[in-house]
């Protein structure tokens, strides 16, 4: 009898759910017939520098940015030069996405009459939701030549010897939705230094951080610090070489992003950050600057894709 | 122990009766279109999934926003960062019942025009909305339903800034199309 029951109560507890649902809408299916969802977190940086230095971000595929730097003289040079308007030097350059992870980039700078160019790999992406992961990671390593031929006073240098190499790894957190952390161990390989006492390759650590601030405008911070600090005993014009500093906003509209900051390193690259800052901000050696950038869309990236799909089908 | 036959049946009738009428696609396609003086948008989500009960006249939509496919990476970014902020509500979902579901035998083959109306949720927010379109039964018995309608951003607390309002239109047309399937 008591088996009777509980058999009848199985019955109908199985019954309900049945019930429910074929009484409820059909959007509860929809929802179980679906995957659990994970997101990549977007944005992390507005653009692919925070000021300088680079981001975590990348160009998406067929995406050419087009970046523009400038970085006035020292805000102390008063108004002999306008407070470093007479010294300002530029840094144009493309970085370009040949898929949504790798990029290329080639730059060329006034300061000091350098040629850059990096490959850029993002090998991870911070996504939230049924497979999270905490942090996205981006290695970007670049070679530079200095094309003035005498670095170190007269005498004629050969090309092997203007050669820098820059390697990082970029490790970005975004919290919420209004701040990001970057932590990015950087190396510096130098094949000319000016003094046997200067280590050839330098290890810096940078460390950057992006504010939102509203919708369109964010404050962003960067840092490098040279580690340990004695790597660097040479001068650069009688003066040391320090840990770089900058800091300041970005301006987002449509296709452009303004970035204004101040800064105590003139240079636009990771090998003026980490090892030819010499700057003193207590001194008032700051230098204001901004980078503009454009982007331009090559082609449709989902129209190839598609179409890349479509052959893969024939072919088979 | 002489109930588990019936138990079982039962079980079975319940599967039967709630999913026997269910035509079904993970691969709707949903495309919107915005015309402002400056620029025309558009974008595609071709992961939309969609659900008719062709006898009780239910249909139910369900897409991720972060979907939407568009030309410039940068849009879409803007798109799903600063105006449906997809990391907030990350799904658009509509309900609705066909109307005048006896003008429409959706059991035999043949084209209809049918009117739909239920709740579409966006952005967080829950708006009643109608809708033309029509549906295509087939011989094969497979469902295709197509449909044009217009979402007004305002209604779903999507925010333009003034800069933008040359760029980006006010109301949104949107077209549904998909191709459905019997559920098994």
């Amino acid at each position: 009898m008591r088996l009777h029951h509980a058999l009848h109560i199985l019955v109908f507890a199985l019954a309900i759910p049945q019930i429910v649902k074929s009484q409820s809408d059909l959007l509860d299916m929809l929802t179980q017939e679906e995957e659990p969802l994970t997101q990549y977190t977007i944005a992390t940086f507005k653009g692919t520098r925070i000021v300088s230095g680079h981001t975590v971000e990348t160009q998406a595929e067929g995406v050419l940015q087009f970046l523009i730097g400038h970085r006035f003289g020292r805000l102390n040079a008063g108004w002999r030069d306008l407070f470093g308007l007479d010294n300002a030097t530029v840094r144009l350059g493309f970085d370009y996405g040949v898929t949504d992870n790798l990029n290329l980039g080639f730059g060329r700078s006034s300061y000091t009459k350098v040629y850059d160019g990096h490959i850029k790999y993002r090998l991870l992406r911070q996504r939230y939701g049924a497979k999270p992961f905490p942090f996205t990671v981006t290695a970007m390593a670049s070679a530079m030549i200095r094309s003035d031929l005498r670095p170190f006073g007269n005498i004629d240098v050969p090309i092997r010897s203007r050669m820098y190499y820059t390697y990082q790894i970029m490790l970005a957190r975004k919290f919420g939705d209004w701040l990001s952390i970057q932590v990015t161990p950087t190396i510096v390989h130098r094949n000319l230094v000016q003094l046997a006492s200067d280590k050839n390759s330098i290890f810096s650590l940078g460390l950057g951080s992006s504010v939102k601030l509203t919708k369109a405008m964010r404050f962003n911070a960067e840092y490098y610090m040279i580690l340990p600090s004695n790597q660097i005993l040479s001068e650069i014009q009688g003066e040391k070489v320090r840990n770089a500093f900058s800091f300041g906003i970005d301006l987002e509209t449509g296709g452009h992003v303004f970035q204004l900051h101040f800064t105590n390193a003139q240079g636009m690259h990771e090998k003026f950050l980490a090892s030819e800052t010499t700057g003193r901000w207590l001194n008032g050696d700051i230098h204001f600057g901004f980078n503009v950038s454009r982007v331009f869309t090559i082609y449709d990236r989902y129209a190839k894709r598609e179409k890349r799909e479509a052959r893969k089908k024939t072919t088979l | 122990m002489k109930n588990i036959p019936l138990l079982l049946l039962c079980f079975a009738l319940n599967v039967y009766l709630s999913y026997g009428q269910i035509y079904y696609t993970s691969n709707g396609e949903i495309t919107f279109y915005s015309h402002a003086p400056i620029e025309d948008i558009e974008a595609t989500n071709k992961q939309v999934s969609c659900a008719i009960d062709i006898k009780e006249g239910k249909i139910a939509f369900s897409m991720l926003m972060n979907a939407f496919q568009f030309e410039k990476a940068l849009m879409q970014e803007h798109f799903n960062e600063r105006y449906v902020e997809s990391h907030k509500f990350p799904k658009a979902t509509f309900e609705g019942l066909i109307k005048d579901l006896e003008d429409v035998s959706l059991s035999k083959a043949g084209s209809y025009n049918i009117e739909v109306e239920g709740k579409l949720t966006l952005h967080g927010i829950t708006k009643t909305v109608k809708s033309r379109g029509t549906i295509k039964v087939g011989i094969d018995k497979n469902v295709s339903a197509k449909s044009t309608f217009v979402v007004n951003l305002q209604d779903f607390k999507v925010e333009i800034p003034t800069m933008y309002i040359d760029n980006i239109s006010e109301s949104i047309e949107i077209k549904v199309d998909v191709k459905l399937k019997p559920k098994s």
